[in-house]
Parts: C-alpha cells; sequence; structure tokens
C-alpha cells in the first residue's frame, strides 16, 4: 500500500538511520605531526582494516559499515591507479578521489532506500606539513576540508573534544599518538587501549615512492612506552572527565 | 576514458550502485578491470599492423642478471637502435617492479616500457586490494600471460621479451625468470641474459660467476658481461665514459629494491675499463 512520504521526512530518517548505524562502532582519529600524518583507530582487528593505503600519498580511514567501505576503497584504488597509469603518479590527488567518494555517497544517499553507514577521512601528505590535506566525508556525500586532526565514528564527539585539548601543531610522532591514543580512550570513561587493540599507520613524508607505512604492535608499544617516560600526564589529563558524560 | 566512466555511471545509476570504478566486476587485477574498463587500453587487444614492421622502430638490447647469495642483480645497457641507428643513447631498461622485483625488457621499446608500467601498477593494486603480495611465482606467471598478450604484435615483428628477477623471502635468495614471445616462463639458474647480445653476455657470466658472489661483484660481472655484449654486438651500447653514461644496475635483497647511484656505477665501470686496457678480454678464467 504505497502511502505519501515527504522528501523532507524522507532524507531526515535515511540519515538518522545512517548516523545511527556509525554511532555504534568505535572511533577512528586523524591528525598531523611533524613529520606526516597519523592514522589512529580503535580496531584489535589485525585482518579487517579500518585505514588503508590509497596511493603514494594517500591513505583512508574509515569508519561504519564494513561491507561498504571497504567497497569505497576497493573502488578508490581503482580510481588512483587507472589515473596514475594513464596520465602521471604525480596527477593522482586526494581532492580528485574524494569528489569520487562525494559523488558516489550522494548518489547512493539520494537513490537508493539505504544510505550507506560510514564516515571516511581521505588524507593526502604534502612535501611540507601546510601543503597536506584531509578530507573528511560524510555518508550523504558532504565533504568537508579538515586542519590538524579529525575523530569519527562511535563516539566522535567526545574524541574530538578530547583531540581539541591535545592537539597543538608540529607535534612528534610519539607525541601525536598518544594525543590520538587518549583521546581514542575518552570514547568511555573506562576504556584504556593497548597497542593490540589499535591499529595505527602514518603517511609519513621522510619516506620515498609509498609513504603510506603500517606501524607493528611492537612500534606502537616502543612509541607509547616512549611517550610515557618523557611525562605522558601532561597538561590535558583533566579532558577525560568532561568527556566522559556522553 | 571519460566516455568510459559516463557511460558506465549513467548505466549503474539505475540499480542505485557505485558508478563504473565501484561497481564492476570483482577482481584484483589491474590489467583484468582495465580490460572492461577502458579496453582500449591494454597492450594485448590492438590490431597489430597487417604486414610486419622493419626495424625503424627502436630496439632495445641486452640485459644480464646475476643471483648471489641473500639476492640477485639485474643490469642493463643504454642503448636503443633503430636499424643501423642509435636511436636512444641513455635508454633505461631496468625498472623496480615492486618492493621486492625487478623488471627488465629487451624487444621493441616503446612496448616494452608500457608493459613494464602495467606491470608495476598489476603489481602494486594486487598488493592494496588483497592486503598482500604475490608469490615470486605468482609475480612471474602474472608476466607471462602479458608477454603472451602481446604475441600478435611480436609476429609483426614487435616483440618484448622480460626478464623478471625477484627475492624470495622463503629462500632467502634472488630467483631469476626468463620468457619466451609466446608467454613461455623459465626459471634460471644462477645467471640469465636477454636481448642481442645476450649471447656473448651469457658467455661471459658463464666464466664470471661464482656460488658466493658479493652483492658488489655480482654487479662487477653484469657490468662486465654488458662490456662484453657491446664489445661484439654493435646494437649494445658499451659504457659511455665521456658522456658519463653506465648501465643501469639495480640490487634485489631483503632490503628491497635499489638501484645504484651513477657514482657506484661509474666506479665499476671505470674498474672494468681500467681493466681492459691490460686485457681486452676482460678477467681470464683458469684452464682447469
Amino acid at each position: 500500500m504505497p502511502f505519501y512520504v515527504s522528501p523532507e521526512q524522507q532524507m531526515k530518517d535515511k540519515a538518522d538511520y545512517a548516523r545511527k548505524g556509525i554511532a555504534r562502532g568505535r572511533s577512528v582519529v586523524v591528525l598531523q605531526y611533524d613529520g606526516g600524518i597519523l592514522f589512529v583507530a580503535d580496531n584489535p582487528s589485525r585482518a579487517l582494516h579500518k585505514i588503508s593505503e590509497i596511493y603514494d600519498r594517500i591513505a583512508f580511514a574509515a569508519v561504519g559499515k564494513y561491507n561498504e567501505f571497504e567497497n569505497l576503497r576497493l573502488g578508490g584504488v581503482r580510481y588512483a591507479d587507472i589515473n596514475g597509469y594513464q596520465y602521471d603518479r604525480r596527477d593522482v590527488t586526494a581532492r580528485g578521489l574524494a569528489n569520487v567518494y562525494a559523488q558516489s555517497l550522494g548518489t547512493i544517499f539520494t537513490e537508493t532506500n539505504k544510505p550507506y553507514e560510514v564516515e571516511l577521512v581521505v588524507a593526502e601528505v604534502g612535501e611540507e606539513p601546510a601543503a597536506d590535506q584531509i578530507y573528511r566525508l560524510t555518508f550523504d556525500g558532504s565533504v568537508a576540508d579538515e586542519h590538524g586532526y579529525v575523530a569519527m565514528g562511535g563516539q566522535a564527539d567526545a574524541v574530538a573534544q578530547s583531540l581539541k585539548d591535545r592537539y597543538r601543531e608540529g607535534m612528534s610522532l610519539t607525541e601525536a599518538l598518544r594525543a590520538a591514543v587518549e583521546s581514542l580512550e575518552a570514547q568511555d570513561s573506562e576504556r584504556r587501549l593497548e597497542a593490540k587493540a589499535l591499529e595505527v599507520a602514518v603517511l609519513d613524508r621522510d619516506r620515498e615512492h609509498r609513504l603510506f607505512k603500517r606501524l607493528p604492535a611492537a612500534r606502537i608499544e616502543e612509541l607509547l612506552r616512549e611517550s610515557a617516560e618523557a611525562g605522558g600526564d601532561g597538561p590535558a589529563a583533566g579532558a577525560e572527565e568532561e568527556s566522559s558524560g556522553d | 576514458m571519460v566516455e568510459g566512466r559516463s557511460r558506465v555511471a549513467s548505466h549503474d545509476s539505475h540499480t542505485g550502485r557505485l558508478p563504473g570504478l565501484f561497481g564492476s566486476p570483482d577482481t584484483s587485477s589491474f590489467t583484468e578491470f582495465l580490460g572492461g574498463y577502458s579496453p582500449e587500453l591494454l597492450p594485448g587487444r590492438r590490431t597489430p599492423p597487417a604486414s610486419a614492421v622493419g626495424d625503424e622502430i627502436p630496439h632495445g638490447t641486452t640485459i644480464v642478471a646475476v643471483t648471489f647469495p641473500g639476492g640477485v642483480v639485474m643490469a642493463g645497457d643504454r642503448r636503443a637502435t633503430a636499424g643501423n641507428v642509435i636511436a636512444q643513447r641513455d635508454i633505461e631498461k631496468v625498472f623496480r617492479a615492486d618492493e621486492f622485483s625487478a623488471i627488465a625488457v629487451a624487444g621493441t621499446a616503446g612496448l616494452g616500457i608500457e608493459m613494464v608500467r602495467l606491470y608495476q601498477v598489476e603489481l602494486e593494486h594486487y598488493e592494496k586490494r588483497e592486503g598482500r603480495t604475490l608469490s615470486v611465482e605468482g609475480k612471474a606467471n602474472r608476466l607471462a600471460s602479458m608477454v603472451r598478450g602481446n604475441l600478435a604484435m611480436a609476429m609483426q615483428g614487435l616483440a618484448v621479451v622480460p626478464l623478471f628477477a625477484g627475492y624470495d623471502e622463503e629462500r632467502d635468495g634472488g630467483r631469476i625468470f626468463s620468457y619466451d614471445p609466446a608467454g613461455g616462463r623459465y626459471e634460471e639458474r644462477d645467471f640469465y641474459s636477454i636481448g642481442s647480445g645476450s649471447v656473448f653476455a651469457r658467455g661471459s657470466l658463464k666464466k664470471l660467476f661464482r656460488a658466493d658472489l658479493s652483492a658488489e661483484h655480482a654487479a662487477l660481472a653484469c657490468v662486465q658481461a654488458l662490456y662484453d655484449a657491446a664489445d661484439d654486438d654493435s646494437a649494445t651500447g658499451g659504457p659511455d665514459m665521456t658522456r658519463r653514461i653506465f648501465p643501469v644496475v639495480a640490487a634485489v635483497t631483503s632490503e628491497g629494491y635499489r638501484r645504484l647511484g651513477e657514482d657506484e656505477v661509474g666506479a665499476l665501470a671505470q674498474t672494468v675499463v681500467d681493466g681492459r686496457y691490460d686485457s681486452p678480454g676482460g678477467p681470464t678464467a683458469p684452464l682447469r
């Protein structure tokens, strides 16, 4: 039995549906540090990645439904490789990729009954920090050009608030990882994240050719230990209490 | 390509699926995907010329590869010829295939370089999609099918024959694979050479190879062999001391692919050339 639903209501329902789906998952943060861009996900799985390489200088991070963002990731790899093959490797940009994603997500959101329950970050590391690009894409295809840091996923607001207190420009990798992990712990007042429960990768400006690199658990542990020794409970220790209300 | 993309996109928008790049058959092979997406870009899909082409199209020549404990070294001279003319004196024919392998081509230069580009994307594409690299055999087989795709062209005089060398983690050593124009894949032991000067280079390597070569000595053996090839084959270029154009030499080990710097190869070339003043035939092997 067909009955009328106003377009406004329809869009609102879809958006609520997508938001709910995303809110169920755990969070991912992306932030700049002096040597590149750091990606940290609260993800204990070694096989199902939330953070991936797309191209020489471009990486992808996602939250939400795995099969949906995995589909987008695979498509993104194709987009990048086909453009790099036809033109030149330099002609593959995060901006171009973000546009393709925005178009796809927008089309799916308006034309299908079930929107994608995903949120993405597409980041490209530049020659210097000022040239870094971070794009955040939401389920309806909107794009935001972000600077410094991004948090998305389950308790994104709490994590973002915590990151805001901890983030500053030109942090070292150790400091940035510390800030990211502490912010992810803000998802939940009792949450303590160990190296094994983290998926960490960087776009390292100083590497050659392909700048994306996953950090193995041992390396993450080492970095966390270093930061703890360097006086881990720094100035922003109060942030966790502030944001644990959600 | 813009046309191709919009065609697929409009088709998919009815079903609400992701446009072209995302919705097409699921494969981690870039070549296969390219074949569906814009087939005209695939080397193997082109109509070969009706009659055999002469030698006016540049051809690349000699490639050598030598294994040593822990890896493999590959080197190529810098000459491309079109008939009796030197078409290019600083062409590069040895490339990084991926982190742990190298590829070099002999034959029609233009088609060879295209094959290398496609092959590089093929390996990286698989790695990014699947989250793992192909096995050395997997990489070698993939290349075989690309060579086979060029068979029709080869019949018209536009053959491309690659040489593939990779580091095998399980064996902690280098492996070499050669190909014939029909896509036959053959694993070679110790060392190998392809291209017009290969007969001379292989003869040279036969006398120079030893199982306990160091990486540096393996590179030196390659430069010696290329010198011998250039000595007897007009299509192979020797080290050009006046212009400082030296062979491209690359080593693949557990550390990954590394192309030797201009100064390193320059020093090797200088050693070889200096040695030849005393003994034009190069190092001599003991008779028994």
